[in-house]
């Protein structure tokens, strides 16, 4: 029944903005056309398109974040059964953690981090 | 620091608060689903129409409260004209976006400029669905909670993005580049704090974990680590709320409004929305998982206090450190200046993160000794 009512209220946050969307349609003016609908470059012309290669540094942080959060979800499962497993469970946890420490270290010697 | 610490000893000596018996609102309707498939209709209708009442509500509030507090903070008096105090001010406000033009920019991609805030208030409603309130408020109460907090938690992320990239606009693109970057990067350090909780209370179910806090918060039942791990959880929900001083994705002075420059209208106000009421999710799981939720504040040995402190109800506590985390939040910007790039990424890939790591390596040890405080319910 709990995940019944998540895609009840997926379809609940499409049904908000279409609805608002609609009201708004029938009480806004609604008038499109000419300079209004330009791309906002405080006043200037727009030159060239927005949608450019950007900066490796976002993808390599995007990388860095994958390897981390898949991490954390490996972690959850063994953070909820932790204390049954003891000792064993601590050390297998920490070989995991020192695996990905070194990658870590590693990222930030290569200056990934280092952003500029 | 004895003094402190023996104080902290003695609130976690044996007192436990009152227990209720916590039901979500989905599992009611799933009791009577078998003989009365209207009555739990009844009662999720209910609870999906208090949620968007509550949605509103808060919404509205927070966005008063946070220009009255700048206000005074900045020694002015914030709105004061439209009704008493100005209280009326944030209903006027959403009156005239409603009642505003939509402009879609001609180069803009439609199909994802519309999905965006979609996305957006869609993250921030399963959020909210989730938050303990009180025992007998809780839509639904998965038992991967703490999970289903960071999975839909990163669906806010994609709103940005897509918003950002749709507008086809410069300001737009910067401004959602450096937020992904952002968020992606302090959520990490926020699961981590999140997972030293699990550790404590071997749970992942939020009315659970609450529970297990019936004698003692854990940010003294566990030491150092539950107080480190709160102190990373409230940075990083800063930086993934993309507020002062992590403000970077929309800061004024250099972006226009980074991401949603090209918003106007409903579907800004739905972005404007969103971030308002993420502010509240991040500060009642905060309040949910490290402060005991709706639990009532106890010192052992004070009976008389504690009678008092039992007597408020649950509601009431949940919504007085919510509401202190809240204010907290808006504290912080008005207090630290803008973080550089830089220096952001370093403070959560050179700083938070191998903090985080050590700090579940502390708690894991915590655990495995039995140095905490006051027994952890089996």
């Amino acid at each position: 029944m709990d995940y019944i009512l998540v895609f009840v209220i997926i379809g609940l946050a499409f049904v908000m903005v279409a609805a608002s969307l609609i009201i708004s349609r029938i009480l806004a003016p609604y008038h499109p056309g000419g300079m209004k609908n330009t791309t906002y470059e405080s006043g200037q012309k727009t030159i060239g398109p927005s949608w450019i290669q950007f900066n490796v540094g976002y993808y390599l942080i995007g990388l860095l974040f994958l390897i981390f959060d898949v991490e954390a979800a490996f972690l959850f499962p063994g953070a909820v059964v932790f204390r049954s497993v003891g000792l064993a469970g601590l050390i297998e946890i920490g070989i995991f953690i020192f695996i990905l420490f070194l990658g870590l270290i590693y990222a930030w010697k290569k200056g990934v981090i280092n952003w500029v | 620091m004895t003094a402190f610490s023996s104080f902290l000893f003695n609130y976690l000596n044996g007192v436990t608060a009152n227990v209720y018996e916590p039901v979500s609102v989905a599992t009611r309707a799933a009791e009577v689903w078998a003989h009365e498939p209207w009555l739990a209709i009844g009662w999720l209708a209910l609870g999906m129409a208090v949620m968007l009442g509550f949605l509103v509500v808060i919404g509205m509030g927070l966005i008063y409260g946070e220009r009255k507090i700048a206000g005074h903070f900045q020694c002015r008096l914030g709105p004061m004209r439209v009704g008493w105090h100005g209280l009326l001010q944030v209903i006027a406000d959403t009156l005239k976006l409603l009642v505003k033009e939509d402009v879609v920019p001609a180069k803009a991609d439609k199909v994802l400029h519309v999905l965006a805030p979609v996305l957006a208030i869609m993250a921030t409603l399963l959020a909210l669905a989730i938050v303990p309130a009180t025992p007998w408020f809780q839509l639904i109460d998965v038992n991967i909670g703490v999970i289903y907090v960071t999975a839909v938690g990163s669906i806010g992320v994609l709103g940005v993005l897509i918003g950002g990239w749709s507008s086809n606009n410069k300001w737009s693109l910067l401004g959602a580049m450096r937020a992904g970057a952002q968020i992606i990067s302090y959520e990490v350090s926020a699961t981590l704090a999140l997972l030293i909780i699990v550790l404590f209370a071997g749970s992942l179910q939020l009315s659970t974990i609450v529970e297990s806090q019936a004698d003692g918060w854990w940010i003294w039942r566990s030491h150092l680590a539950g107080i480190v791990a709160f102190f990373t959880f409230l940075i990083a929900s800063t930086a993934e709320l993309n507020r002062t001083p992590f403000d970077l994705p929309e800061g004024e002075s250099e972006l226009t409004a980074g991401f949603h420059t090209e918003y106007s209208g409903m579907r800004f106000a739905f972005f404007f929305l969103a971030e308002f009421i993420n502010m509240f999710v991040a500060s009642a799981i905060a309040a949910t998982l490290f402060l005991g939720g709706w639990m009532p504040f106890q010192i052992a040995g004070l009976d008389g206090f504690n009678a008092v402190m039992q007597a408020i109800p649950p509601g009431v506590w949940f919504a007085v450190k919510t509401g202190g985390l809240i204010f907290l939040l808006m504290w912080f910007r008005w207090t630290f200046p803008r973080l550089r790039i830089d220096q952001l990424m370093g403070l959560e890939w050179k700083f938070l993160l191998p903090v985080g790591f050590v700090n579940l390596l502390f708690a894991a040890v915590l655990i495995l000794m039995g140095w905490y405080f006051a027994p952890i319910p089996a």
